[in-house]
């Protein structure tokens, strides 16, 4: 057979599946329990499961998008969205070229990395008060 | 060498938010194959992690050891790794070369006796006094026994430097060993794989970096966060192995729907590595899901293992012959030993010989 | 296990296996055939060859009834025999090392099938054990050699079966184990009454040629 006569398929047909996303949707359904029942965050590395071609473009359709998202700019962007099971975060961070270096579901009340900081917040309460300082010095 | 502080001092130096931090942390323990949840003790370990020096000697090598490190990532939260660890002396990345450069090598060694980490790759030739590999008139094996002395750990990278590799294939003719075959009294960790995945060796490099201490090893010396799986073990193709669905040839049906590669060659099954989860080119793909089968190439003697091309099961070597040398053997016995016993049984026919009881047994 | 153990046996190991396997058995068989035997002066009645493969088919099924043996051994010994010779020549990892040792290759069988052919051969092989020590005769007829044969049979169809499903050890070591069992089945082959894999038919042949011979439908 020709090399040019073979079809060439673009991403994966939506039919092909192994079975990871039953299994993936069983552990957050598990994960919310504990959240409801002991407020007990859990999380999930995307990186570390063997997605077959396609699987990873339904996970997204599956779990959809909800209410809330959510972009950080921290060397480099960071995107999080509340799927449409809330409580279920999607957190992914780029680096600056845009490749992912951590890719998780985060099954929680809201995701550490939005939250302010307190060494960040101590520094920024510095600055401003450095700025008023200014200011009544004028 | 005053950029040894902690990295805590260093980020603040950069200007670099708590946030951004947790972010770094998030991928590294990504990066480690650590869960999710460890990102906080990465971060209370980090803060306080002094800068280690590091020393990358590298010898009979290819250099696609380093070529996969500096490609894979892109610049700065990978930066930070080494912006972690002071790189003081690399042959092929450093802009300094000649005795200047091997001066500064001595240097480190010198001030940071007993706590340098030292990564290699290649593997070192000792035939013929071994002059097979030679940097600025010294053997490889007197830079790696020197530099070994003071070295807090040695990081084998690359299956040269674990294992041999590639100048280890028969008939090896210049000798060729890995690093712990020549140093005996240091902790040594094998990152192998021809090349390994980088996401591995910075994994590694960062757990050290957090923890003080080399990670998990497998019997082999590889860390099992890693290794601790075959390809076979997490591969999508898995399902269609279990059905007896294989590929037969390269561009076949079965091979274009996507089905198992074993009786293609692939070595999936005895081979460990990363590769089928963490996958390669910032998760792009691995072989298998390029429709080639595994090399197995982070295995010891996977070049020896037999051909890439054919499957587990064939012997890894010629057995088709000895068969054929032996079946001829055999005959040649039987013709000669039944030559010898019918002329016995004729003698004892001449002779009128009675039968007994020992004849019959 | 060590990586380097798997690539002996199925190197070197493999060689000296098949080495030792086809010399013995060769020079075994060319000699049995090659003593000859007491050459009758009288007028052929019948066909040898004819006797001689007819007597090859009919003795493959046995009469139960009359089977001094007893029907336990012959249904279990069958079970036994047919599960392993599919086992070993439809499993599709088999084909792939025959096709690279002979050259041929043939279709293979459902997992699914070999699955149960497997498992039923290692139950009669077990249930044959038990036989053994249970039943007073054989018992008493049981040495050394029968207890080893049954031993060297039994762990490639145990490692085999483990292998496939993945039980109890790590892929590599359950590899490992199961050819170096198939290596030990090999080398003690021909020294022992594991050679009736090809003398048997030898015998039948015979039986039915000295018949035909005299023209007797045996």
């Amino acid at each position: 057979m020709n090399l040019q006569n073979i079809p060439i398929k673009i991403g994966a047909e939506e039919e092909y599946s192994i079975g990871n996303l039953r299994a993936l949707f069983t552990e957050i359904a598990t994960h919310l329990e504990r959240l409801m029942r002991d407020g007990a965050s859990g999380s999930i590395d995307l990186n570390s499961l063997p997605f077959a071609p396609g699987e990873y473009e339904q996970l997204r359709q599956a779990l959809g998008q909800g209410e809330v998202s959510a972009r950080i700019e921290a060397i480099g962007p960071s995107e999080l969205i509340e799927t449409r099971y809330p409580g279920v975060w999607w957190v992914t961070h780029y680096n600056v070229e845009g490749d992912i270096v951590a890719d998780t579901l985060e099954i929680t009340i809201i995701p550490e990395i939005i939250k302010s900081q307190p060494e960040d917040i101590n520094t920024g309460l510095e600055l401003l008060r450095a700025r008023l300082n200014e200011e009544v010095q004028q | 060498m005053n950029g040894h502080d902690t990295l805590g001092e260093r980020l603040a130096q950069q200007g670099i938010s708590r946030r951004a931090f947790l972010k770094f942390c998030a991928a590294m323990a990504s990066m480690m194959a650590l869960p999710p949840g460890a990102a906080t003790a990465i971060a209370e370990a980090l803060v306080k992690a002094k800068r280690p020096s590091v020393i990358w000697l590298s010898f009979q090598e290819c250099t696609g050891c380093t070529e996969s490190l500096t490609r894979s990532h892109s610049p700065t939260l990978e930066n930070l790794i080494f912006d972690m660890i002071s790189l003081d002396y690399h042959h092929t990345l450093q802009a300094a070369s000649g005795y200047g450069a091997e001066k500064s090598r001595e240097d480190a060694m010198k001030e940071f006796f007993g706590s340098y980490l030292l990564l290699v790759d290649g593997s070192i030739p000792l035939n013929d006094g071994g002059i097979y590999s030679t940097i600025a008139g010294r053997t490889n094996l007197d830079l790696l026994q020197e530099a070994a002395r003071g070295a807090a750990a040695i990081v084998a990278v690359g299956s040269c430097a674990s294992f041999g590799g590639i100048p280890n294939a028969k008939p090896n003719p210049t000798g060729a060993v890995a690093v712990s075959d020549i140093v005996k009294d240091k902790p040594i960790i094998n990152i192998s794989g021809c090349p390994p995945i980088p996401a591995v060796i910075t994994g590694v490099l960062a757990h050290y970096l957090t923890f003080g201490e080399l990670p998990a090893l497998d019997h082999l010396g590889r860390p099992t966060a890693f290794y601790g799986e075959t390809i076979h073990d997490r591969c999508y193709r898995r399902p269609f192995y279990e059905q007896g669905k294989f590929a037969k040839s390269f561009d076949d049906e079965g091979a274009r729907n996507g089905w198992c590669l074993f009786e293609l060659g692939c070595k999936g099954p005895t081979t460990h590595n990363a590769c089928a989860t963490t996958k390669w080119n910032g998760g792009a793909g691995f072989p298998i899901e390029a429709g080639h089968g595994c090399l197995g190439c982070s295995e010891p003697h996977f070049w020896d293992a037999g051909s890439f091309y054919k499957p587990l099961p064939a012997p890894a070597a010629d057995v088709t012959t000895v068969a054929q040398a032996a079946a001829v053997a055999g005959a040649g016995a039987a013709v000669a030993l039944s030559a010898l016993d019918r002329a016995k049984r004729k003698r004892a026919q001449q002779t009128r010989e009675k039968l007994t009881v020992k004849d019959l047994n | 296990m060590n990586p380097e153990l798997l690539l002996w046996v199925r190197s070197t190991g493999l060689q000296i296996a098949v080495a030792v396997f086809v010399l013995g058995m060769s020079y075994r068989i060319l000699h049995l055939l090659m003593l000859g035997r007491k050459r009758s002066l009288a007028e052929a009645r019948g066909s040898e060859w004819g006797g001689g493969l007819r007597t090859m088919w009919r003795r493959s099924f046995v009469s139960l009834a009359l089977s001094p043996r007893g029907k336990f051994t012959v249904v279990a010994g069958y079970v036994f025999h047919l599960g392993f010779f599919i086992t070993f020549l439809f499993l599709s990892q088999h084909i792939d090392l025959l096709r690279a040792v002979l050259g041929i290759g043939w279709p293979a069988m459902p997992r699914g099938i070999i699955d149960i052919a497997a498992v039923l051969a290692i139950g009669a092989m077990i249930a044959l054990l038990v036989h053994r020590f249970v039943d007073p005769v054989k018992r008493l007829l049981s040495g050394f050699e029968d207890y080893l044969t049954w031993t060297l049979s039994f762990l490639p169809l145990l490692t085999g079966f483990m292998l496939l499903r993945g039980i109890g050890f790590e892929y590599v070591t359950l590899l490992t184990l199961h050819i170096a069992s198939v290596e030990l089945l090999l080398v003690a082959a021909p020294f022992t009454k594991l050679a009736h894999m090809f003398s048997t038919f030898i015998a039948r042949w015979y039986n039915g040629a000295v018949n035909g011979f005299k023209g007797i439908k045996a």
